[in-house]
């Protein structure tokens, strides 16, 4: 007796990936403008761990006043206040700068005994006070651990294939991160440094699509000498298209979970990690594969030493 | 590849023991572990945003150091050339150096002489003084040398953490962890501390009390035009809104550091006020002022702050005394511990701080928890119908994945943050990745035909090149997050990177394993995938 096993698609298909990459390449670099735009027009809505200031939750007793509370805070003469709701309607979220010459420690103080006085019953379940020196060091050490981290994924990939491969993963990691920082613009979802975490994932996640390409890739260049690069590329992406959904879903599926019940203070983190999924997976496809096709393999001089168990054949 | 070596079963089996041993404690409550050996009941260290507590990044204003450290320098030099009997002029602090002109020429040499023995030997070298003194005709300059500046402002910070260390163990806070960040830096943290307005009074404060004389010989019209004794400074009162301000001398009679004790009592009037006990040598240095100066006014002073200013009835020789002004219990006890925990040497300033409320941090570990669960049971599901008995394999495999990664993060102490468990729930979502990428090999070896055997053998060793080098991507990201991140990017990196090696030992030895087993006792015709 078989468990009925689920196949996505048949053993083996045909598809023609390549013929779609023109208009990839399209849609792409529009998003991709796109994004651009939304972050020079609109920008990153900078999380207090960059921008600075303090930042307050507090849960009242009924439908937390919104409006009263920007009032209080404007009264109290705090700069900058915002207020929004932050998850359940009784939640709220206050943002702040603390007024010229005012230590943020005062300021906080200020505010707790302000509120406590004119909302009873206000709880204040997290307080995060970023000074300014501290917040530009942060913005600082995550744009330079990005910037390593990167590099190093290319020197491996770089060392570990060919150079045109190599290439092809900078521009496809690069048009990973234009779209995650523009979607974060465009939805002006929060940006802090956990989502430097989750920009470094989505680009770990999205490297890991590529080595599995190009692995692919370069094990069929050596089988299939003769046949055309573009040919041996569908026909790379055909066998893996099983492995893609399986593997993509699976992420996907893991995450969704987390995605709507980890709360509002897991959302961005985990939005970014499924938006990533999603664009790693596309950007192999469609920007690292074509990226190659179009500069050529050099197929004479054999790939860079792959590990050995890999060619050793039964 | 595929027949079981021996050494393989042991370290499977050994792994899984491992990881269900370190696991369990986090399961079971703490009554049934408190008898258990300290290593194996330990729980998983959750970070301040899943536990509640404070997080507070504290820096020791050097420049405040350095510029107290000239203004001591200043008094050193009036006092030395007084004594000397030397006369002076535009004795001052500029551009981070004191200056004094030598009003006689022909004395100028012995000022140089009585002001270079100021300097000190730099501590902790052979040679060198801390400070240099140069003289151009009148003019002597006396500059602080940058390497004493530095040994001085690290002392600071050492001191300070020890300063900050008391007074939080005295001010009752649980389990505080406090170090030192960087140069100047110092972090603590205090779980369960949700209210840290208290903590961060305590510590933000000074608390260097100074018993000055006042100077009652100038007119008050004088000190009302601004002309001041150079020997002589005006501070606030605040508490005493009928005299709001008070000119007293510079010369400090005796220190906070001379104290040996201090507690909160109540006065006669049964106010709030804080009594003191100095130890020998403060007794005698007080005692003796004021038996000089009965009758006259002394000011008690706390960070350039007159507390009050009695005046002197009698001579106080026992070395004990009260101190009022205004206090509530409250702000009396929490002066009295400051006393006695001893003055900051340089101010400290709150750069950063992050408090979580023990209630969010519980919804917080129901909400990670909770998507840890689903995200789990999706994978499982998912694999299992896609792969039929060997998703089955390689489910099992996950759940010895999560128990290690649990069990390390345990046995490691390492802090579990929010943003660790999404760490936690993409790595079992890559480590499924390792399997599917094994099966995928093995239906593709199947399909062109090859014997079972063959067909497993080959899916492990051909699928092993991607999942190595997809793998190295992930740790390379995962130790520069580590390396580079800051506190909840931190736990996030060591979740991912624990998660790479665990998952590569699950995904490859165990499912291996286990399909090895089910081969010997099934002999199949045919891969049931």
């Amino acid at each position: 007796m078989r468990w009925p096993l689920i196949r996505f698609l048949p053993s083996h298909t045909h598809f023609d990936f390549v013929k779609w990459a023109p208009f990839a390449a399209v849609l792409s670099t529009l998003c991709i403008v796109g994004s651009i735009f939304s972050f020079v027009t609109h920008g990153l809505n900078l999380g207090i761990d960059f921008a600075g200031g303090t930042m307050i939750e507090v849960v009242t007793p009924g439908a937390a006043p919104l409006a009263a509370l920007r009032t209080d805070l404007l009264q109290i003469g705090v700069h900058d206040p915002q207020v929004q709701g932050f998850g359940a309607p009784n939640s709220a979220l206050l943002r702040f700068k603390p007024a010229e010459n005012v230590s943020a420690v005062d300021s906080v103080a200020l505010v707790r005994q302000r509120l406590s006085a004119r909302v009873p019953g206000i709880q204040f379940k997290s307080i995060t006070v970023v000074g300014p020196k501290v917040s530009g060091e942060l913005f600082r050490s995550g744009f330079i651990a990005l910037a390593i981290a990167i590099g190093l994924m290319l020197l491996y990939i770089w060392f570990r294939f060919q150079l045109q491969f190599g290439f092809g993963a900078v521009v496809a990691i690069a048009h990973d991160i234009f779209l995650t920082i523009g979607v974060l613009s465009v939805l002006q979802i929060e940006f802090s440094m956990t989502s430097i975490a989750a920009l470094l994932t989505v680009i770990g996640y999205s490297m890991n699509e590529k080595v599995i390409t190009f692995d692919r890739l370069r094990e069929n260049l050596g089988k299939y000498r003769k046949t055309p690069l573009r040919e041996v590329i569908n026909l790379s992406e055909n066998e893996r298209l099983s492995r893609t959904m399986i593997t993509g879903t699976t992420a996907i599926l893991a995450l969704v979970g987390a995605l709507f019940l980890g709360g509002p203070a897991l959302f961005p983190l985990v939005f970014t990690m499924v938006f990533g999924i999603i664009i790693g997976t596309y950007s192999s496809i469609y920007v690292a594969l074509p990226v190659i096709l179009l500069w050529g393999v050099n197929r004479d001089a054999g790939e860079a030493a792959p590990l050995k168990s890999a060619t050793q054949r039964p | 590849m595929i027949q079981l070596r021996r050494w393989k079963v042991v370290l499977v089996v050994l792994a899984t023991l491992f990881g269900i041993v370190f696991t369990l404690p986090n399961l079971l409550p703490a009554s049934v572990t408190q008898s258990w050996p300290a290593i194996l009941s330990q729980k998983l260290n959750l970070g301040l945003d899943l536990q509640g507590g404070s997080y507070l990044l504290l820096e020791v204003d050097t420049a405040a150091l350095q510029k107290e450290t000239l203004n001591n320098l200043v008094e050193d030099v009036r006092r030395d050339l007084q004594t000397a009997q030397i006369p002076f002029t535009g004795l001052a602090v500029a551009n981070g150096a004191v200056g004094v002109r030598i009003t006689d020429p022909s004395q100028a040499p012995a000022a140089y002489n009585t002001l270079a023995k100021l300097a000190q030997p730099l501590p902790g070298a052979a040679t060198g003084r801390d400070l240099t003194v140069t003289r151009s005709d009148q003019i002597i300059t006396l500059t602080p040398v940058p390497e004493a500046q530095k040994a001085a402002a690290a002392k600071a910070v050492d001191q300070s953490i020890e300063i900050v260390r008391r007074r939080i163990d005295q001010l009752g806070t649980r389990e505080p962890t406090i170090v030192r960040q960087g140069a100047d830096r110092i972090v603590v943290q205090a779980p369960g501390e949700s209210d840290p307005e208290r903590l961060k009074r305590v510590i933000g404060q000074t608390a260097k009390l100074t018993f000055q004389m006042l100077d009652e010989t100038v007119p008050p019209d004088q000190v009302a035009a601004g002309r001041i004794p150079p020997q002589d400074e005006l501070l606030d009162q605040p508490n005493t809104p009928s005299e709001p301000k008070v000119l007293v001398q510079r010369r400090v009679l005796v220190s906070g550091d001379q104290l040996v004790t201090a507690g909160a009592s109540f006065d006669q009037y049964n106010r709030p006020v804080v009594s003191f006990r100095f130890n020998g040598v403060g007794a005698r240095r007080f005692g003796d002022a004021t038996t000089q100066n009965v009758k006259r006014r002394f000011a008690i002073v706390l960070d350039g702050k007159v507390l009050s200013a009695p005046v002197i009835n009698e001579p106080i020789t026992g070395g004990s005394g009260q101190i009022s002004g205004n206090f509530t219990t409250e702000s009396a006890n929490d002066l009295a511990l400051l006393l006695r925990a001893g003055a900051l040497p340089a101010p400290l300033k709150v750069e950063e701080q992050r408090t979580v409320g023990a209630e969010l941090g519980a919804d917080s570990v129901r909400a990670g928890a909770f998507s840890l669960g689903i995200g789990a049971v999706a994978i499982f599901i998912f694999i299992i119908l896609a792969y039929g008995l060997f998703g089955v394999f390689a489910a099992i495999a996950l759940v010895v994945n999560v128990l290690m990664l649990v069990a390390t993060l345990t046995a490691t102490q390492a802090t579990l943050t929010l943003p660790g468990i999404a760490g936690l729930i993409l790595t079992l979502a890559v480590a499924v990745d390792a399997n599917v990428l094994i099966y995928e090999r093995m239906r593709d070896e199947a399909r062109e035909g090859r014997p079972p055997l063959m067909a497993l053998d080959n899916g492990y060793r051909r699928a092993m090149v991607s999942i190595f080098d997809a793998n190295v991507t992930t740790l390379i990201s995962a130790v520069i997050m580590f390396s580079l991140g800051a506190g909840p990017v931190k736990g996030f990196a060591w979740t991912l990177g624990v998660g790479v090696l665990t998952s590569l030992f699950t995904a490859l030895l165990i499912t291996q394993v286990l399909i090895g087993w089910w081969f010997k006792a099934t002999r199949p015709k045919q891969l049931p995938i």
